[in-house]
């Protein structure tokens, strides 16, 4: 069966549906059969259909996507109270430890993400793995700095994703690489990126389960959970009548 | 000493030299694998077309997924906007024009 592969992290300016537009195409150019856009909170439900039927016409599947900056965890968990089930992915952008730590705990967190140019502020280590492991959360790479910095800033940043990665995989957290583009020319092939891990160590069959399985999963688990047939897990209404 | 042939594709508003090309390529490899690196490449370019923005270049087999890495590394040609995407690898120029045209 071919691989289908996946990209969880697009950065389109909204505003312009030309661009959105672009990039929805290139996209399934470059061998993308699902894509995720991350939207703003208050992102209207006409605007996501509308993004839904582009992707349609371009034989893309469209996942909704929210990128949340919580300051504390206490807002974190406000956030996914009202968003859990409205976007297909949440996704959590960790600035500081204690949000970090309830993101990696938190069952409604799909993905995590890390502040790629701040090194301080990268709390991906073993306890958030520990954390992360037992509960749904994966470990969101996007390649956009890898391919915008130069010079020292690039070699800081390689060598903290080498020992994140080397974390991720040994605390069997799922990793999901993503473009992490905000225009058609930063967007690459899924074998690019796999490429492009290497310079982290990721091996190569990891890699390429992090641009395809790996969010199909999520995208998979949450669309089971936003169904309206989902009672909890393993269990879904099949039928529904006076017949039942 | 098996060798690979790569077609690429220049994702791009501008046009470029071959040298142009070159050179963009040889600095990514450059700056992910420094000089010992690049030697081990065998970096060649075997066909250029400006207008198409199609390229074939020659590399050995064991350094593809090192070159491949470093073309997508590039986002700039003479500082102007650009990518690169591999669009397919093959074993003999032969194989690899045959690929393409399917």
């Amino acid at each position: 069966m071919k691989r289908l592969y996946a990209d969880l992290h697009l950065c389109p300016n909204l505003n312009d549906s030309e661009q959105v537009v672009c990039m929805i195409r290139k996209a399934w150019e470059l061998g993308y059969r699902l894509i995720a856009m991350a939207l703003p909170l208050n992102f209207p439900q006409d605007k996501i259909q509308q993004l839904r039927t582009i992707c349609k016409e371009a034989k893309v599947d469209f996942a909704s996507r929210v990128d949340l900056k919580p300051q504390t965890s206490k807002e974190l968990i406000n956030s996914l109270r009202k968003l859990r089930r409205r976007f297909e992915i949440i996704a959590v952008m960790c600035e500081s430890k204690h949000v970090a730590r309830q993101a990696a705990k938190d069952r409604r967190v799909d993905l995590l993400n890390f502040p790629l140019t701040s090194f301080r502020k990268r709390f991906f280590d073993k306890a958030e793995a520990e954390l992360a492991s037992n509960s749904l959360a994966s470990f969101e790479i996007d390649i956009k700095p890898l391919l915008t910095l130069e010079g020292p800033a690039r070699i800081r940043l390689l060598s903290s994703l080498r020992r994140e990665t080397a974390i991720a995989q040994a605390f069997h957290v799922p990793i999901v690489i993503s473009n992490g583009a905000s225009n058609e020319l930063l967007m690459r092939k899924p074998r690019e990126l796999t490429a492009l891990t290497s310079l982290f160590d990721l091996d190569k069959a990891s890699a390429i389960e992090a641009v395809s399985k790996n969010p199909l999963a999520i995208i998979k688990r949450n669309r089971e959970k936003l169904s309206p047939n989902f009672v909890a897990p393993g269990i879904r209404i099949i039928r529904r009548g006076k017949d039942c | 000493m098996r060798r690979r042939y790569l077609a690429l594709k220049i994702d791009s508003n501008e046009t470029f030299s071959s040298r142009e090309f070159m050179d963009a390529v040889w600095n990514a490899v450059l700056k992910l694998y420094g000089e010992h690196g690049a030697s081990r490449s065998g970096l060649t370019l075997i066909d250029y077309d400006a207008e198409k923005r199609l390229a074939v270049i020659r590399t050995m087999h064991t350094t593809v997924e090192m070159v491949r890495a470093a073309l997508a590394s590039i986002t700039k040609i003479q500082d102007k906007p650009a990518a690169i995407h591999v669009l397919k690898v093959s074993g003999t120029i032969r194989a690899l024009y045959k690929k393409i045209k399917q």
